[in-house]
């Protein structure tokens, strides 16, 4: 099998897990909600500024989700020694990078849909400069999935995973909350040279995250 | 040239030396039995063997890949898919019907689907197949587990504990698919602790107590060790 044969292998089979185990819809979705609608509650008295915050509030929310994905992407692993399955499939390190991170990546996106509907609709947003929000986002997922990929595999093999990976990974995902907040800001602002070029710094961090994953993830995994 | 040649290995869990200074050395075609107690081992040295635990001193050949020399992490992955190990996980997911699960691991064996469809009917789970592994009992998830592990035809085979939670059907069933490997040049090393089912299986025993074998290479002719 090719190198993207198994990566996509790895990735339909996280997807098939979640699509029965339904955490995303059931819960990961649901705590997105909540944090939106806890953000506009605190900012109520003054409403008026909450268009200006909502790029930031936005991919705040998308990276506290992002948290849940990641761990829940590496939980699954973890039940009935599935990462020695993994290990002995005899499945490329950095093909199962790509698959995890593609399926993290893939289930962020549509968390994101429907997150970002919600957002304009509450915090009344009036949308502009689309043709730039949808490759921000789509960059901006793509760095946190291979971020949170990364991480997500140091983390996998210890007791302590669940409070590891907020820790190990917020930092890291740092670059991508200021570059896509501010990506979304230039966007709805309409400045979109602006809003490009912030994108581009997206679409680096995310390439040398995706390059680190490929490279380390195989060694990682086995320690781990 | 050994198939598995393990010499004076030890391997630390933390501190704790879960062997200390094993030896085993096993021919094409052989079954093998590690007899012991609780704690004796048997555990780590096959999962030293599959590359799943570092050997911090020793050194250990496996199919002509010396694991020790260049560490687990650096066990090529088409290395990996010529043996295969059945421990006391499954390596299955809860959420995966048997057939879903069985198809991950054949397809990313690189093994034909046939493959996948004959180990189900060998080891009776073709009317399992659309269940999820949550919904299995204990016995039939061992029986995927033997069934995953065995359909990619590796040439070494590692079993812990492999008659476990297994009927009397799936027990024979087991046993006669090893003997038809061995016969066609597989390797197979298994852990057991039921001597009588162990000891009609294997050609050879290897004692493993303290982390140290007893005729793992010296005391080559077929003996019977008890556990």
């Amino acid at each position: 099998m090719t190198f993207a044969g198994e990566a996509a292998l790895v990735a339909g089979k996280d997807l098939r897990i979640e699509a029965r185990a339904r955490v995303v819809t059931a819960q990961v979705l649901p705590f997105a909600g909540i944090v939106v609608l806890l953000f506009a509650f605190a900012l109520d008295p003054r409403r008026n500024v909450l268009p200006t915050l909502a790029p930031g509030l936005f991919w705040v929310a998308v990276l506290l989700s992002s948290l849940l994905a990641v761990s829940r992407s590496f939980a699954i692993e973890s039940e009935h020694g599935g990462r020695d399955g993994l290990r002995l499939a005899g499945l490329d390190g950095g093909a199962i990078f790509l698959g995890k991170a593609a399926a993290i990546g893939l289930q962020l996106l549509l968390l994101e849909v429907v997150l970002l509907v919600a957002v304009f609709a509450l915090y009344d947003v009036e949308v502009h400069g689309l043709v730039v929000i949808v490759p921000a986002a789509l960059v901006a997922t793509a760095g946190i999935a291979a971020a949170g990929t990364v991480y997500g595999v140091l983390a996998a093999g210890l007791r302590v995973r669940e409070t590891l990976v907020p820790v190990l990974v917020l930092p890291a995902v740092a670059p991508v909350l200021l570059g896509a907040t501010r990506a979304f800001e230039l966007a709805l602002a309409g400045e979109l040279g602006g809003a490009w070029r912030w994108t581009s710094l997206l679409a680096v961090f995310a390439a040398l995250y995706t390059m680190l994953g490929v490279l380390t993830f195989g060694p990682l995994l086995e320690e781990a | 040239m050994p198939v598995v040649a393990v010499r004076d290995a030890v391997c630390l869990l933390g501190h704790f030396p879960a062997l200390a200074g094993a030896d085993l050395e096993v021919e094409a075609g052989e079954i093998v039995w590690l007899a012991g107690p609780n704690g004796a081992g048997k555990t780590t040295l096959l999962r030293l063997i599959a590359g799943l635990v570092r050997c911090h001193s020793g050194s250990v050949e496996v199919l002509g890949h010396d694991l020790a020399h260049d560490g687990p992490g650096r066990l090529r992955h088409a290395h990996r898919r010529r043996l295969a190990l059945v421990g006391h996980d499954t390596n299955c997911y809860d959420d995966l019907t048997v057939a879903e699960n069985l198809r991950f691991a054949v397809r990313a064996a690189g093994c034909p689907p046939a493959a996948g469809e004959a180990a189900l009917s060998t080891f009776g789970l073709a009317e399992l197949a659309a269940v999820t592994h949550a919904a299995l009992s204990a016995g039939q998830r061992r029986r995927l587990a033997l069934a995953i592990a065995l359909c990619r035809q590796p040439e070494l085979v590692l079993l812990d504990e492999p008659h476990g939670g297994l009927d009397t059907e799936a027990r024979h069933a087991l046993d006669q698919t090893l003997t038809t490997m061995a016969a066609g040049g597989g390797t197979v090393i298994f852990a057991s602790h039921e001597a009588e089912r162990a000891g009609a299986l294997a050609a050879r025993a290897v004692r493993v107590e303290g982390g140290r074998t007893v005729g793992g290479i010296a005391e080559r002719a077929v003996e019977r060790v008890g556990t």
